[in-house]
C-alpha cells in the first residue's frame, strides 16, 4: 500500500552506485505489514541487491499475487512498473509480460499460500519453462491476511493460534522445484540479510526461473507454542486466544552464523527454527543428491539453506520458443502486418 | 423407384452424409462441397460431429443454394447413409419425394423403407475391396466412390473433382490418382444402374467468383496476424482450438525471419484458461497485442482474471467460439449461450465490449477491430463467434486488407511525452471520454504505476477513500459509454415501414434473413436489425423505440440477448418476443418462419 508518499531525503553523503543512484531511488512505499515482519526484511534485502547491482529502476517489472507478500512490490523500486496480480496467478501474469517484453528483469514476490496452494500449478509450470526471472516466496506457514490459517507448507504437528493441529505433509517449494526442473533453487531466512543479498543478486542475474524460498517468520500468527515454521524444542507459551487481533511490536529476526554450521534462531515467540547453510563443499549441480539431501535434513527437521541447485546452462522459455531477440513489443508494424500482397497466397486454399 | 419422381430442382436443395466418425468421410464431402462450389454455385457445409475421435456417428450437411442461403432450411433431400447405427433415423430425416443412398455390399432390413423416398443402394464397401488395397485405404476410398456416385446423379464436373484431388495431393500424385480411380468406380456404377442425373442436380453458374469457402476460426486467426498480435495465450478447447491452430500455422509462415529462424511471435500453451488470460493480461500490460481464443468453460475459468483487466484497464481481446452449455454441455453443437456471462464476466460491478461477427469475414474484420478497440478503451474485448461460424465452412467474398490500415494503439503515453510531464497520473480522465493515459513499462522511469485490482485512484495509488473509489468507477462507466460510440453499429434492414421488427445476432443472420424473404413473398414485410456490438449504441435504441414488437431471434434457451436488452436499454420487455433455438444444431431458416408466423396471429388474435 504505497498511500502514504514517502519524503525523499537524501544526504550528499549518501553511497551511490554504477548509475548515480543512491539506496533510496530502490526503496518503495511505506510498508503497512505488521512491525517486525519478516516480508519487511526481504523487501530491504531486494532493495540493497537492486541498489548494489545498479539495475535501472525503471527497466525492472515487479509482479505479485495476493497475500501479505504480494503486498510488497509496493514498498520497493517505486520507479519499476508493479502488477499485482490474483491470488497465485502472478506466474501466469509474469508469462505474458516476459513474452511480449524479454529485456526487462522481472521480479516475482509470492507467499506459501499464493505459491503451493491456490497458485501451485502456475508455479510449477513456470518452472517448466523456466520463465526468465527472479521468483521469491516469503515463506511463514500460514495465511496472514485472512488472520492464521494453515498453509500449505505448515508443518505437521504445528498448531495453529487457535488450537488446532495440522495433520497434512507440508508442501516443500524447494523439493517442488527440483522435482520441476527448476535451474535455480535456494533457500534463505528473512533475517539473513548476508546470504540474501547475493542470492538476489545471483537469481536476478540467472537466466531463467530462479526461486528462492525465504522463510520469513510471521510476527503475528506464529507468535504461539507449536508454530508452523519452527522445531521448538524450548517454547514460550502463549495464550493465542487472547492475542488473536494483538499484534505485538518485535524487532526483526537477525540471524548470522558460519557456512557449513547449523544453528537454531529464536523466533519472536520464543520458538526454534534450524538453519543449516549448505557447506562449502556442497554440490548445487547435481538435482538428485540435491533432492536427497535436503529431503534428508528435513526429516531431521533442519531447513537446509543457500543456493541450493543451480543449471546455469538451461534454456529459457524464449529460447525453447525460438523469439526473436529484440522484445516483441519493440516490432514494428511493418515487420507483423504482411499487407494486401500477401493475402491473394494466404486465401488460395480457400477457394 | 417410385414413378413419380420430384419436380425438377436445379441448384437448390440438400445433401446429408451420414458417417461414422474417424473414417475420413470429412475429406470426401468436403470434396463434394468445393466441386459444387467451384462449379459456381453458393453452396455452405455444416458438420454435426460428436465430441470423439473414432467410432460414433457424425453428420455433413450441404447446402446447395442458387440464391445463395446460407443457413440451414430444414430439408433433407439427399441423404447418403453411411452408418448402419443410424440408418434408421437417417432415412426418417429424408424430405418426402428425396433420395437415399446406402452401402448395399450388405442387406438392408426390409422394415427400413419409405415408399416417398426413392432408395439407391451402391455396393461401396464390395467395390472397393476388389479395387484397393489395404484396410486404411478400403475405407477412406468408400466415401471418395460415394462422391463419384453423386457426380453422376448431381451431373457434377469430373474435370472439377480431377483438379480439387490434384491440388490436394500435389506432393502424392499417387494418391489423386486412386482418389480419382474412386471416383470413377462410384460414377460408373451410378450411371450404369441408376437414371441419371437426378432432378436434383448442379448446373454450372458464376456466383462464387471471388469467393472463399472458410471457417471463421482460420479467418479470426488470420484477423490477429493482420492486426499486428505478437503474443497469444491458450488451453486447448473445442471448438476454438483450430483458431490457435491456424494462426501458428500463418505466424510459421510471415512471422519467421527468413535467415535467422527467429519468430516475430510467441505462442504459449498455457496450463489452463485461468493461465492463458493473465498471460493475455501480462502481454498488454507490457503494450504488446494479445489474445486467447476459449469458449464457455474457458470464460467461467478466466472471470476472475477478466474483472481485475476491466479493473485495472489492461488490454485483451478473447475470443469465446461458443459451444452448448451448461456446464461441459455439448462440445461440438453451437450456440450463443455466453451473452450474459460475457456481458458481464466476473464478480463486483463490471461490463465488457463484445462484437459478435455473424459469419468468417466478420471474425476476420472484428479480430482487428476488437484489438483496436482494446487498446483504444484499454480493456479486455469479447470477440464472440460460435462453434457454427467457428468451425463450419462458409462462402464469403475474398478477405480484403487496406494498407492503409494502422493499428490504434490508444492512450499510450512515450517516452518524451513521460519527460515532459510534470506527473502521471494512471486514472486520471483527462479527456473527459473515461478513457485515462496510460504508460508502458519499461519505457521511462516516471510512467512506473502499481497496476492493481485492488482499490485504487485517480493517481493510480491504493485507496479505501469512498470517493475515490467511486471517482475510478463512475469514470469506468463513463468508458462504457464512449464504447457504445466506437463499437461497430448494428445492421439495419428497413423493408417496410411496419411496426413489427426482427432483431437477432451472430450466426442467426443467414436464417433470418432467408426467413424474412419467405415473409417477405407472402406479404409479410418485417424491418430487421443485427446487433454487431455491445454497448449497444443509440441506434439499438432507436430501432426498439420506433417497433411496437420486436422479435429477438438468438440461439440460447434463457433469451440472453433479450435479457441484456433489457437491461441495457429503456425498453419495456413486453415487446420483446423471444424466438428461440437451443438444440445444439445451427438455427434453420424453418423454424424461425414458423416462430414468427406464431407471434405474428397471436399479436393479430390479440
Amino acid at each position: 500500500m504505497s498511500y502514504r508518499p514517502k519524503p525523499r531525503i537524501a544526504h550528499p553523503g549518501l553511497k551511490k552506485n554504477a548509475l548515480g543512484l543512491t539506496r533510496r531511488d530502490y526503496e518503495g512505499g511505506m510498508s503497512t505489514l505488521c512491525a517486525g515482519c519478516g516480508h519487511d526484511s526481504i523487501t530491504a534485502a531486494i532493495i540493497q541487491a537492486c541498489f548494489e547491482l545498479a539495475v535501472e529502476p525503471h527497466r525492472v517489472a515487479k509482479v505479485s499475487g495476493i497475500g501479505c507478500s504480494s503486498k510488497t512490490p509496493a514498498y520497493f523500486l517505486s520507479a519499476s512498473h508493479g502488477f499485482n496480480s490474483v491470488h497465485g496467478r502472478m506466474p501466469a501474469v509474469a508469462t505474458g509480460a516476459n513474452a511480449a517484453n524479454r529485456d526487462l528483469s522481472y521480479i516475482g514476490v509470492s507467499g506459501d499460500g499464493d505459491s503451493l496452494s491456490i497458485g501451485l500449478g502456475q508455479f510449477c509450470h513456470a518452472m517448466r519453462r523456466n520463465l526468465d526471472m527472479l521468483y521469491l516466496i516469503e515463506n511463514n506457514g500460514v495465511y496472514g491476511l485472512t488472520k492464521g490459517q494453515f498453509s500449505a507448507s505448515a508443518d505437521v504437528g504445528s498448531k495453529a493460534k487457535k488450537g488446532e493441529v495440522n495433520e497434512q505433509p507440508p508442501i516443500d517449494p524447494v523439493l517442488t522445484a527440483l522435482a520441476m526442473g527448476g535451474t535455480f533453487v535456494a533457500r534463505s531466512f528473512s533475517g539473513d540479510k548476508e546470504q540474501l543479498v547475493p542470492l538476489i543478486k545471483a537469481g536476478l542475474r540467472h537466466k531463467g526461473f530462479a526461486l528462492i524460498d525465504v522463510l520469513s517468520p510471521c510476527v503475528t500468527f506464529n507468535d504461539h507454542e507449536d508454530s508452523t515454521k519452527s522445531y521448538a524444542y524450548t517454547r514460550q507459551h502463549y495464550s493465542p486466544a487472547l492475542e488473536t487481533d494483538f499484534v505485538r511490536p518485535a524487532e526483526e529476526i537477525m540471524a548470522d552464523y558460519d557456512a557449513g554450521a547449523a544453528m537454531s534462531i529464536e523466533l519472536h515467540d520464543g520458538s526454534r527454527i534450524v538453519l543449516r547453510k549448505a557447506a562449502p563443499d556442497y554440490d548445487p549441480q547435481n538435482r538428485g543428491n540435491a533432492f536427497a539431501y535436503i529431503k534428508d535434513k528435513l526429516r531431521d527437521s533442519e531447513f537446509l539453506t543457500g543456493l541450493l541447485y543451480v543449471e546455469e546452462t538451461s534454456r529459457d522459455m524464449h529460447a525453447l520458443s525460438n523469439t526473436a531477440v529484440r522484445p516483441l513489443v519493440d516490432i514494428g508494424w511493418d515487420e507483423l502486418c504482411p499487407g494486401s500482397s500477401a493475402l491473394p497466397g494466404i486465401l488460395k486454399r480457400y477457394r | 423407384m417410385p414413378a413419380s419422381q420430384p419436380a425438377e430442382r436445379i441448384n437448390d436443395f440438400v445433401i446429408k452424409l451420414a458417417n461414422v466418425n474417424g473414417t475420413g468421410s470429412a475429406s470426401a464431402n468436403s470434396l463434394l462441397m468445393k466441386s459444387i462450389f467451384r462449379m459456381g454455385v453458393p453452396v455452405v457445409g455444416k458438420n454435426f460431429f460428436p465430441s470423439n475421435i473414432q467410432g460414433l456417428p457424425t453428420w455433413y450437411e450441404i447446402r446447395v443454394s442458387r440464391d445463395g442461403h446460407i443457413a440451414r432450411s430444414g430439408r433433407v433431400d439427399i441423404m447418403v447413409a453411411m452408418n448402419a447405427e443410424t440408418y434408421r433415423q437417417d432415412l426418417s430425416d429424408v424430405s418426402p419425394g428425396g433420395v437415399l443412398i446406402y452401402d448395399s455390399t450388405w442387406p438392408r432390413s426390409h422394415e427400413l423403407v419409405r415408399e416417398d423416398v426413392t432408395i439407391l443402394g451402391i455396393p461401396l464397401a464390395k467395390m472397393c475391396n476388389e479395387h484397393f488395397d489395404g484396410i486404411r485405404a478400403r475405407i477412406l476410398m468408400k466415401n471418395v466412390t460415394y462422391v463419384g456416385a453423386l457426380a453422376a446423379l448431381l451431373e457434377l464436373d469430373l474435370e472439377v473433382i480431377k483438379a480439387l484431388l490434384t491440388e490436394t495431393f500435389a506432393n502424392k500424385p499417387e494418391l489423386a490418382a486412386a482418389n480419382m480411380e474412386a471416383i470413377s468406380l462410384g460414377y460408373e456404377y451410378a450411371r450404369e444402374h441408376f437414371e441419371c442425373p437426378l432432378s436434383m442436380r448442379v448446373e454450372t453458374m458464376d456466383l462464387t467468383r471471388d469467393h472463399i469457402m472458410i471457417d471463421g476460426n482460420s479467418a479470426a486467426a488470420l484477423g490477429c496476424l493482420y492486426a499486428g498480435v505478437t503474443v497469444g495465450a491458450w488451453y486447448p478447447i473445442t471448438p476454438s482450438t483450430s483458431l490457435m491452430d491456424a494462426f501458428r500455422s500463418l505466424c510459421i509462415r510471415y512471422r519467421s525471419d527468413a535467415e535467422t529462424g527467429e519468430n516475430r511471435y510467441c505462442v504459449v500453451q498455457a496450463e489452463d484458461e485461468l493461465a492463458a488470460i493473465g498471460m493475455v493480461l501480462g502481454a498488454g500490460w507490457m503494450g504488446a497485442r494479445a489474445f486467447t481464443p476459449t469458449s464457455g468453460p474457458g470464460i467461467s475459468l478466466m472471470s476472475e482474471f477478466i474483472g481485475f483487466g476491466y479493473f485495472a484497464e489492461i488490454p485483451a481481446v478473447i475470443f469465446d467460439v461458443q459451444r452448448v452449455g451448461p456446464s461441459t454441455g455439448m462440445p461440438t453443437r453451437t450456440q450463443q449461450c455466453d451473452i450474459l456471462s460475457a456481458a458481464y464476466c466476473s464478480h463486483g460491478d463490471t461490463r465488457h465490449p463484445i462484437l459478435f461477427p455473424a459469419d468468417p469475414s466478420e471474425c476476420f474484420e472484428m479480430a482487428v477491430a476488437a484489438f483496436d478497440l482494446a487498446e483504444r478503451l484499454q480493456t479486455p474485448i469479447f470477440v464472440l463467434s460460435d462453434l457454427d461460424i467457428g468451425m463450419n465452412d462458409w462462402m464469403c467474398p475474398l478477405l480484403q486488407w487496406d494498407d492503409d490500415y494502422r493499428w490504434d494503439r490508444g492512450k499510450v503515453l512515450s517516452k518524451a511525452d513521460l519527460e515532459e510531464a510534470e506527473h502521471f497520473w494512471r486514472y486520471y480522465d483527462h479527456d473527459g471520454d473515461g478513457i485515462p493515459y496510460r504508460s508502458l513499462p519499461g519505457v521511462h522511469p516516471k510512467g512506473a504505476y502499481f497496476t492493481r485490482g485492488s482499490g485504487h485512484n485517480a493517481e493510480g495509488r491504493y485507496t479505501e477513500d469512498a470517493d475515490e473509489y467511486r471517482e475510478v468507477v463512475d469514470r469506468l462507466n463513463r468508458k462504457f459509454e464512449t464504447a457504445a460510440g466506437l463499437v461497430p453499429a448494428p445492421v439495419v434492414v428497413n423493408s417496410a415501414r411496419g411496426d413489427v421488427a426482427v432483431l437477432s445476432v451472430g450466426s442467426c443472420d443467414g436464417a433470418v434473413r432467408e426467413a424474412l424473404l419467405l415473409l417477405g413473398e407472402k406479404g409479410v414485410k418485417l424491418n430487421y436489425m443485427r446487433i454487431k456490438a455491445f454497448p449497444f449504441s443509440d441506434q439499438v435504441q432507436a430501432f426498439l423505440d420506433r417497433h411496437e414488437r420486436v422479435f429477438v431471434v438468438e440461439q440460447n434457451r434463457d433469451g440472453q440477448l433479450r435479457k441484456l436488452l433489457i437491461n441495457e436499454t429503456r425498453t419495456d420487455p413486453a415487446k420483446l418476443v423471444p424466438v428461440l433455438h437451443y438444440d445444439g444444431l445451427p438455427i434453420g431458416s424453418d423454424c424461425i418462419l414458423e416462430a414468427i408466423r406464431e407471434g405474428l396471429e397471436k399479436g393479430a388474435a390479440a
